[in-house]
């Protein structure tokens, strides 16, 4: 069968030993904090902290090598993008203007615009070694019992974990039916016209609805009765208390939150700025 | 003195959307540590009285009661759903769809987690109650890394984790293959036989269930009582072929060579029922008067593959070295346990993947270079679930579909369409809508809407999977009659009275391999073959090692034959 992707695993490491909720908060800080700060200093830093933490994480390539080059793809266009859409952002936000060469017509080089470019890159660079840590070191049982703990209703709490559990499912239900659609002669690849394929797709994508809506049917009295809902609360087989090192997480993170909103705002600029005013 | 457990007292239900109701007159008790089957064909009303006593009647399906219904004396109506889930533990049949948990512990865990019971308790007693169904070893695993079997085995412990004293399995036995069946068969019976706990089987397999102990028999016609009684009662009366339930094979051997069943024979399991001098003289003569073999007619190849190879990494085939040939005109089985490689070899024939290694020969010319949707002009692939085939309104509108996509339009459309569903027998519901089907009748649509395309070939996944005895023949003797108009059939069955009675000859796949291309009934009399495919020895090959008559191979060979001339008239 293909290769599991993007799914956790189970390793032995400090981070799988952390809980989910702590997992979650410190990556929503974590996002947060990287999203505010444009300053140089402070995202290397949190950039390093993110490979420091996925060497600790001992966490296989493999496992993540696929999205990783999708990621690095589309980076890739949203660079290209911006330059495109906005070549002078640089020029804007810092003033000055040290061209490196000229294109053509208002496209030119600037050390401006590539160092706000080169600030962008290391934003998605230190955001997304976390994202893929959380994805792939959180245990999803355990994750819906964290869910609730931080206060989200037990029902959705378990509305994530069920989707978890029947996602592989309808996946291969939607192999399935687009096997036998196909097996009909109902082609769905580009060797078809554009309006008879999305005439196609709906072949396979009505009997995929109408069986998962089957699926919900089953699971949700088999759910009934096995007396969920019931109570207000409900307790988790494999909830974990939090233990000493959650709590160094926790502290660890709210510290490089203000670290960083120390470092980013006390010359009263979220921009860390480079360049000598050169008037 | 037996302590009533389950009481319908004139007790009716008709649900909210229906205008006639589906049970009426239920005047039925139920005793403390009894294990009763109730069995009935489909529409017969057994799983709406299943779900009167677990309470998805009327919480989960809305309608009207009339009478009474006391569970443990208390009145039906006065309990919610979860006060009854106390009293009434639920296995339902699809065993994937009612694997709520992640893992196989949280699964059984998930009641008490509901009632609130703490962590540190509940690990102790889903340890005990994994124990109890042998799933230990399995704790963490995913549902996705379990088979059949273990998933049912799962929910049963989740069942018994929380101690109720009504066990109901609603149909158990639908998705799994005999040799799984029976082992479930095995652990109900087990777990019934603790005196505080009284189980109620729901279930047309009728021989498979009375391979475990069963004190009382139900039987279910439409939406009635028509019967309670025992085993060796039932066996011994006329209700089987009445109510459309098929009787075990053993018995319909011993009718065959003309023995009178009677309840004193103990007919109700192969290893009791008595066999005198009476009866073994009949099953002698009976044999005796049977031919020899018959020798195969040579066919004509329309599909054959070449020592085919597959694998989706190049280190671990799925497929190994498999050669096949299939005859014009064949019917033809195929069968081995999940995993075996019998749908990655469908997926091969109609051109999902290619061969690794080998070839797919198509009237003797390689299909190599042929696409999926040309391969679909000769070969046809119709799946277990019509809901999975169906996409389109109308029977007509879901026939035409695939001519349409063809460029067919105009007359020639609505003739072929015609054509096909005259042979389904589906022309006057042409235009129905398909939600107003039968499940008997969807699958035909899907048959309908391949046949269409004028196939040389049909592959069918699991033809008869979840149908009764009635529409079980019904749709086999269809397939029959396309077959002897011409159309080679190719069948992916785990039901094994499917082969004994309709198939050419049977194919056996395990590990990728294939073992085994024989007839039927040497297939079924071969215990290694049996095991490696998880099928079961049938009954008759153990009644003629019991009775000592003849060669035990042979016996099944011309029951089998006798069997087919019967049904043929």
């Amino acid at each position: 069968m293909k290769a599991k992707m993007l799914t956790y695993t189970r390793l032995e490491s400090p981070i799988h030993r952390l809980t989910g909720a702590v997992k979650l908060i410190f990556f929503a800080l974590w996002s947060v904090t990287a999203m505010i700060t444009y300053d140089t200093r402070s995202l290397l830093a949190m950039f390093l902290f993110g490979l420091v933490m996925f060497k600790i994480s001992k966490v296989k390539f493999r496992d993540y090598s696929f999205v990783l080059y999708l990621i690095l793809f589309f980076m890739l266009l949203n660079q290209l993008a911006v330059y495109l859409f906005s070549p002078a952002e640089g020029v804007k936000i810092y003033g000055t203007s040290h061209e490196w060469f000229h294109i053509a017509g208002r496209y030119n080089v600037t050390w401006e615009q590539l160092f706000y470019q080169f600030n962008i890159l290391l934003k998605y660079f230190t955001v997304i070694p976390m994202a893929l840590l959380f994805l792939l070191t959180t245990d999803p049982s355990e994750f819906a019992a964290s869910l609730n703990r931080v206060g989200v209703s037990y029902r959705i709490a378990y509305a994530v974990s069920i989707a978890m559990r029947y996602i592989p499912d309808i996946q291969r239900d939607f192999h399935n039916i687009s096997f036998a659609a196909q097996a009909r002669g109902i082609d769905m690849s580009k060797k078809e016209k554009l309006g008879a394929r999305i005439k196609n797709v709906s072949a396979v994508l009505m009997p995929l609805i109408l069986t998962s809506l089957q699926r919900i049917e089953t699971v949700s009295a088999a759910m009934e009765l096995r007396a969920f809902g019931h109570g207000r609360t409900r307790t988790w087989y494999n909830a974990r208390p939090f233990g000493k090192a959650d709590f160094a997480a926790l502290a660890i993170i709210v510290a490089i939150l203000a670290g960083s909103m120390l470092l980013t705002f006390h010359d009263g600029s979220r921009f860390y700025n480079i360049f000598e005013r050169t008037e | 003195m037996k302590k009533p457990i389950i009481e319908f007292e004139n007790f009716g239900f008709q649900y909210r959307a229906q205008a006639a109701p589906t049970l009426q007159d239920i005047n039925l008790t139920l005793y403390e540590g009894e294990t009763v089957l109730i069995v009935g064909p489909s529409g017969s009303g057994k799983s709406t009285l299943a779900h009167c006593i677990n309470g998805l009647v009327p919480f989960f399906y809305p309608g009207t009661m009339t009478g009474s219904l006391r569970i443990q004396g208390k009145e039906q109506r006065s309990l919610s759903i979860f006060q009854l889930s106390e009293l009434v533990g639920t296995v339902l049949q699809d065993p994937d769809g009612q694997f709520v948990g992640l893992t196989v512990a949280e699964d059984i865990a998930f009641k008490l987690e509901n009632k609130n019971v703490p962590q540190a308790e509940m690990i102790g007693k889903v340890a005990a109650a994994a124990e109890a169904v042998d799933i230990l070893a399995q704790l963490r695993s995913s549902p996705h890394e379990l088979s059949g079997g273990q998933k049912q085995r799962t929910t049963l412990g989740g069942v018994l984790v929380d101690d109720v004293g009504i066990l109901l399995f609603d149909e158990p036995l639908a998705n799994l293959d005999p040799r799984t069946g029976k082992s479930a068969i095995e652990l109900i019976e087990r777990i019934g036989s603790r005196p505080d706990k009284t189980v109620i089987v729901i279930e047309h397999r009728l021989e498979d269930v009375l391979h475990g102990r069963v004190d009382r028999i139900v039987v279910m016609h439409e939406g009635r009582i028509r019967a309670d009684l025992t085993p060796g009662e039932l066996l011994s009366s006329d209700l089987l072929a009445e109510t459309g339930i098929r009787e075990p094979l053993y018995i319909t051997a011993l009718k065959y060579a003309g023995c009178r069943i009677t309840p004193d024979g103990r007919p109700e399991h192969i290893d009791s029922v008595r066999l005198d001098d009476g009866v073994i003289g009949k099953l002698k003569s009976w044999y005796e008067s049977q031919d020899r073999e018959e020798i195969p007619e040579e066919r004509e190849a329309v599909l054959e593959l070449e020592q085919v190879d597959f694998g989706y990494d190049a280190d671990r085939l799925i497929l190994r070295d498999v050669s096949l040939r299939i005859g014009q005109g064949e019917m033809v089985s195929i069968v081995g346990k999940n995993g075996a490689g019998k749908s990655t070899l469908s997926k091969l024939i109609c051109g999902f993947h290619h061969p690794g290694r080998g070839r797919i020969l198509f009237r003797g010319r390689d299909m190599r270079g042929d696409t999926i949707k040309e391969r679909s002009r000769h070969i046809g692939y119709v799946m277990q679930n019509p809901n999975q085939m169906i996409s389109k309104g109308t029977v007509f509108e879901e026939t035409a579909f695939g001519l349409q996509v063809r460029g067919v339009s105009g007359e020639e459309l609505k003739e072929r369409v015609f054509a096909a569903l005259r042979i389904c027998g589906l022309y006057e519901f042409r235009n129905w809508p398909i939600s107003a089907l039968s499940f008997g009748q969807k699958k035909r649509v899907t048959i309908a809407s391949i046949l269409v395309m004028k196939p040389d070939v049909l592959i069918l996944d699991e033809p008869t999977a979840g149908q009764d005895y009635r529409h079980y023949n019904e749709m086999m003797e269809f397939l029959l009659e396309l077959n002897r108009g011409g159309i080679t059939v190719i069948m992916i069955t785990h039901d094994m009275h499917l082969m004994m009675e309709y198939a050419h000859r049977t194919i056996v796949l395990a590990d990728g391999r294939k073992i085994a291309d024989d007839r039927p009934a040497a297939i079924l009399t071969d215990p290694a073959v049996v095991a490696t495919a998880n099928l079961k020895e049938t009954s008759v090959y153990e009644l003629a090692r019991r009775a000592g008559v003849g060669e035990p191979k042979e016996f099944v060979r011309r029951f089998i034959a006798y069997d087919r001339r019967i049904r043929a008239r």
